[in-house]
């Protein structure tokens, strides 16, 4: 049943295993990863024995006749790239939502790593104004950190405030999976701040077919590698929500009889994670790609397979959570955590940033052992107290996310709290930064 | 003529290759694909198919594309050259690659075939020789690297000639020796070895019996690693493993440090990269990196060189041994060693064992562990690989296979607590459930008590049971309430609590901090074990938590103050003043 159209392009008509998600067929001369085109729907060819190919259709199945015809495209899948990406949204197989066309120079997609020797040392702050992130867990350009929340949580919104003060020369959105409230939310907070035309989207929302969400991550990568290497450019990539994108993952490894290991997650999650979040990178001439990803949780269980993996790979993590006390979302201390941090505080920022940080949150910390001392019916001392009335201002003026400072107003406010409540030695900072830093009464 | 094979299917990286010749398990082929070759190892045989995982992306491989099989296992090449090196999982070297992008089927050589080396002999006519003795020595950077017969020769033979001291090439001959048969064989400074197969030209490997100083106190007081020894540190992301590990390579008393950084993130390899060439390395002044070779196989290459890694690491850690040197290996993490072994056999769709690892991954790991080891060379010289891997155990749950089969191999036990970390007690190394079985060797008791001090483990001991008793104190504290309890609870937990932020802690960024001689540690720790013996007098228990963070104010800042200096005797003394004002016995 084989006919050759143009070069390249071969034509079958017979199908004769189908999946929920896959189609297998006879065909010969098929390269691994090929795209083909399955009933007018893009498949991508995941396994090959003998003369028998299968692909895996990412928009799923539904109603493919087993004489359907399926024409094989010679290539991996591709993107466009020119400056004419910057201002647009795409969908997930990188095609202009407007139905216009995109003129630019076509590149596979999900391409090589960067040779290690060729990266350069992350070393540029971001700076967001928020101090439960500058202060606590400071962001630096070509660095991977993932929001970890629950769907209820306002981490799209921080997400968004995070990327406009970031001055990104392009801010490169991943929307995978994303509700179409969230997706609008996202181009009206661009569009208001008159960051437009810095944005990319690739987007695939909840509308769209799951396995289709396997693509977003890649082509949104793709044109951020563009920017990063050919155009030297400050990148930063956001991509929501990747919890689903692993849910993906495993849809196909199941139609692959695949067998799973933990949480019903394919064997290989930990590497097909690092495949998307190691993009991230700061290149010697100045270019950088920076990621910022959500990964939902479920009723916040960092142990499942989805978030465990993804913090094995990633840089740190971005926690969420309500302080009842003070009736705010804050960026939680302790769970939180960047690993990239200690490349710029105390360096690009001012000695005595990383000192500063650690008492506050330890001193924090021993509110936290208060408050359940009070909790159990126990009378506090009165240096409990004192950490009370401390965690109180430090939730209130600087973990809170609509906190926006610059970083010595974040010091300066940290001595403020430490000098109303606390003597120097219960801080704990190191005398030379208390002889500098602690005003005298 | 080697057998030529096409191929048959392609799943991910798994590549069935049919082939009417001999294949062998574990042997190289490579794949032509694009006017490039992908190198790939067979992992399985049926019939004449062989299985076989590629190092690289099978983006565009087509059935019916050629393979040449090699006739040999994966091999590395040995010789002067591998110091300072930043290393792939298949001993690539990375500097000579091109481009900003890895390209696929583009391999390198680890040694530099046009440098020279200034050779000077050892080995003299007529001596009897056999696999890795001594033929003469070279400078790498400034360490003394050894030429030696390759392991590869079974049997005694006798040296016919030694080349003269001078400047030479690698593959220039170096010596002639003659076998049995009086056959001359011409020996190189380099030589190739199979990285699965451990190297045993040695005489005989005792059991460790000295300590390797690390300078982090919590390991080197609480619960040292012998020379030679095995250790392991599981731990949840975030809670300090790969600092842990950059420390111990900074300040570990070795002659030279392998890191493996195994399918772990690239940003911390360039990490080491870029500080370590520019590192002071605090034990001969020069560069750190001048005696670090980097094995960087990261989490997005290609996932089957990441398990060639840790051999290769291994195997140039055992070419140094037999050198007589120190030498640390460092594996981080060998989780995800066992995952890209999971991978595979995933693949292959053998019937997986728990959590869907491989049945015989305990057997893996174990036979990897045994590699390291002290070890007496056949000239009477002693050399040892001390290795240290980390674990990343899924969620945080020391339950799961990898750190099981790790915690049955490995002899040292660095638990890393999330608790700990959370509150930035670092490192997060939590003292009572981690264990040194070297302790309880006799001859590590006697070298410690020797090296430091006559009653050096009984203070040890006494130190864990002041934590272990301040541990208990603490949860009677949270259950009854600070005054349900008698004041002398109070005393017991705040005295551990002095040990945990006195010795335990300790800051790696601090430039004095980050490392601690053994002999300051002995002075520390008498220091503290003297306060802990002490009597006080306390009103009531509020006065005890303000009391003893003036103690600890003063004692930390002598752990960030040079030793013995102005500054540090100025603490002292104020520390003392402060003991006054309560002490009664």
């Amino acid at each position: 049943m084989e006919k050759d159209t143009k070069a390249f392009q071969r034509v079958y008509t017979k199908l004769f295993q189908l999946t929920k998600a896959t189609v297998s067929l006879n065909a010969s001369g098929i390269g691994n990863d090929e795209l083909a085109i399955v009933d007018g729907r893009l498949a991508q060819v995941v396994k090959i024995m003998g003369d028998v190919v299968t692909l895996q259709v990412f928009a799923g199945t539904e109603g493919i006749p087993t004489n359907a015809e399926v024409v094989f495209t010679g290539k991996a899948p591709t993107l466009k790239v020119s400056d004419d990406l910057a201002g647009r949204f795409f969908n997930a197989y990188g095609e202009p939502l407007d139905g216009s066309e995109i003129i630019g120079e076509e590149r596979e997609i999900g391409g090589p790593s960067v040779n290690p020797v060729r990266r350069k040392q992350p070393s540029e702050l971001i700076a967001t104004g928020i101090a439960g992130i500058d202060l606590n867990n400071t962001l630096v350009t070509g660095q991977k950190i993932p929001f970890f929340a629950d769907p209820d949580q306002p981490y799209n919104q921080v997400m968004a405030m995070v990327a406009l003060r970031a001055q990104a020369d392009k801010i490169i959105l991943g929307g995978v999976g994303l509700t179409n409230d969230d997706y609008l939310y996202f181009k009206q907070v661009f569009d208001n701040a008159g960051a437009l035309d810095r944005i990319v989207g690739f987007i695939n929302t909840t509308e769209d077919p799951p396995v289709e969400r396997l693509l977003v991550p890649d082509m949104a990568l793709t044109a951020a590698e563009y920017f990063a290497v050919d155009k030297k450019e400050k990148v930063l990539v956001l991509l929501t929500d990747l919890t689903l994108y692993a849910d993906a993952l495993s849809i196909v490894s199941n139609r692959m009889d695949q067998i799973p290991s933990k949480d019903s997650m394919p064997g290989s999650l930990y590497s097909d994670l690092a495949r998307l979040y190691e993009k991230a990178v700061q290149f010697p001439d100045g270019g950088s790609i920076t990621i910022v990803a959500v990964t939902t949780l479920s009723g916040g269980d960092i142990t499942h397979a989805i978030p465990d993996n993804t913090g094995y790979i990633t840089e740190g993590q971005l926690f969420l959570r309500k302080d009842s006390d003070v009736g705010k979302v804050i960026v939680d201390p302790f769970r939180s955590l960047s690993r990239l941090k200690q490349l710029v505080i105390g360096k690009k920022t001012r000695e005595d940033h990383p000192q500063v940080m650690n008492s506050a949150v330890r001193l924090f910390a021993d509110a936290a052992n208060a408050k359940t001392k009070l909790e159990n019916g126990f009378d506090l001392t009165d240096y409990d107290e004192r950490t009370l009335e401390f965690a109180k201002g430090y939730s209130e003026k600087l973990l809170a996310i609509d906190v926006n400072i610059d970083v010595d107003t974040m010091l300066e406010t940290a001595y403020a709290l430490f000098e109303k409540h606390f003597t120097p030695a219960e801080v704990g900072i190191r005398q030379e930064f208390v002889d500098k830093y602690w005003k005298k009464n | 003529m080697n057998t030529i094979g096409k191929v048959n299917g392609i799943i991910a990286n798994l590549v069935i290759v049919e082939t009417e010749g001999t294949a062998a398990q574990n042997e190289i082929c490579f794949i032509e694909h694009d006017n490039t070759r992908l190198m790939a190892e067979v992992i399985k045989i049926m019939g004449n198919k062989a299985y076989a995982q590629v190092f690289e992306s099978t983006r565009g491989l087509k059935v019916g594309a050629k393979v040449e099989f090699m006739g040999h296992m994966l091999e590395v090449d040995l010789g002067p050259g591998l110091l300072s090196k930043n290393l792939d999982g298949l001993q690539n070297d990375l500097d000579k690659m091109e481009g900003v992008f890895l390209k696929r089927g583009e391999y390198t050589h680890a040694l530099d075939d046009h440098k020279t080396y200034g050779f000077v002999p050892l080995a003299k006519p007529g001596e009897k020789v056999t696999a890795g003795s001594w033929l003469g020595e070279v400078k790498e950077n400034w360490m003394p690297h050894k030429i030696m017969v390759p392991f590869k020769m079974e049997g005694e033979y006798t040296v016919k000639s030694v080349a003269k001291e001078g400047e030479y090439h690698i593959h220039d001959t170096m010596a002639v020796v003659t076998d049995k048969e009086g056959q001359e064989i011409k020996i190189t400074m380099t030589q190739r070895w199979p990285v699965k197969v451990p190297i045993r030209a040695y005489k005989e490997k005792p059991r460790p019996f000295k300590i390797m100083e690390t300078g982090i106190r919590v390991m080197d007081t609480l619960n040292p690693i012998a020379e030679g020894g095995t250790g392991f540190i599981p731990g949840p992301f975030g809670s300090g493993k790969t600092v842990l590990q950059h420390n111990l390579s900074k300040n570990a008393e070795a002659d030279l440090v392998v890191i493996a950084a195994c399918g772990e993130r690239a940003n911390e390899v360039v990490e080491i990269f870029t500080e370590f060439p520019e590192l002071d390395d605090p034990r001969t002044g020069r560069k750190l990196m001048e005696r670090t070779t980097i094995i960087a196989n990261t989490s997005n290459m290609p996932v089957a060189a990441r398990e060639a890694s840790v051999y290769t690491a291994m195997t140039i850690a055992e070419y140094y041994r037999a050198m007589g040197l120190k030498v640390l290996l460092l594996a981080d993490s060998t989780s995800r060693w066992a995952q890209a072994l999971r991978e595979m056999s995933n693949r292959m769709e053998e019937l997986p064992g728990p959590d869907g690892f491989p049945m015989d991954l305990p057997a893996i790991i174990s036979n990897f562990y045994s590699r390291a080891g002290f070890v007496y060379l056949n000239n009477g010289e002693t050399g040892s690989i001390t290795f240290i891997g980390t674990v990343s155990p899924a969620g945080g749950n020391l339950k799961e296979p990898v750190t099981e089969s790790t915690k049955k191999a490995a002899r040292c036990f660095y638990a890393l607590s999330q608790a700990r970390a959370d509150s930035k007690r670092y490192p997060a190394i939590d003292p009572i459930d981690s264990y040194s079985k070297y302790l309880e060797y006799p001859e590590i008791a006697e070298y410690l008590n020797d090296k430091i001090a006559s009653h050096w483990t009984e203070n040890v001991f006494n130190a864990k049971t002041i934590l272990l008793r301040g541990r208990e104190a603490h949860e009677q504290i949270n259950i009854l309430g600070d005054d349900g309890v008698p004041l002398d609870y109070h005393l017991r937990y705040w005295k551990s609590e002095l040990i945990d932020f006195v010795i335990l802690q300790q800051d790696a960024f601090d430039k004095i901090d980050a490392s601690t001689p053994l002999k300051r540690q002995h002075y520390m720790l008498e220091k503290v074990l003297e306060i802990c013996d002490m009597e006080f007098k306390f009103e009531n228990f509020e006065k005890v938590n303000p009391y003893f963070k003036r103690v600890i104010n003063q004692l930390k800042q002598m752990n960030y103050s040079e030793y013995e200096s102005e500054q540090f005797k100025k603490n002292e003394k104020e520390l003392e003043t402060i003991i006054q004002e309560r002490k009664t016995a």
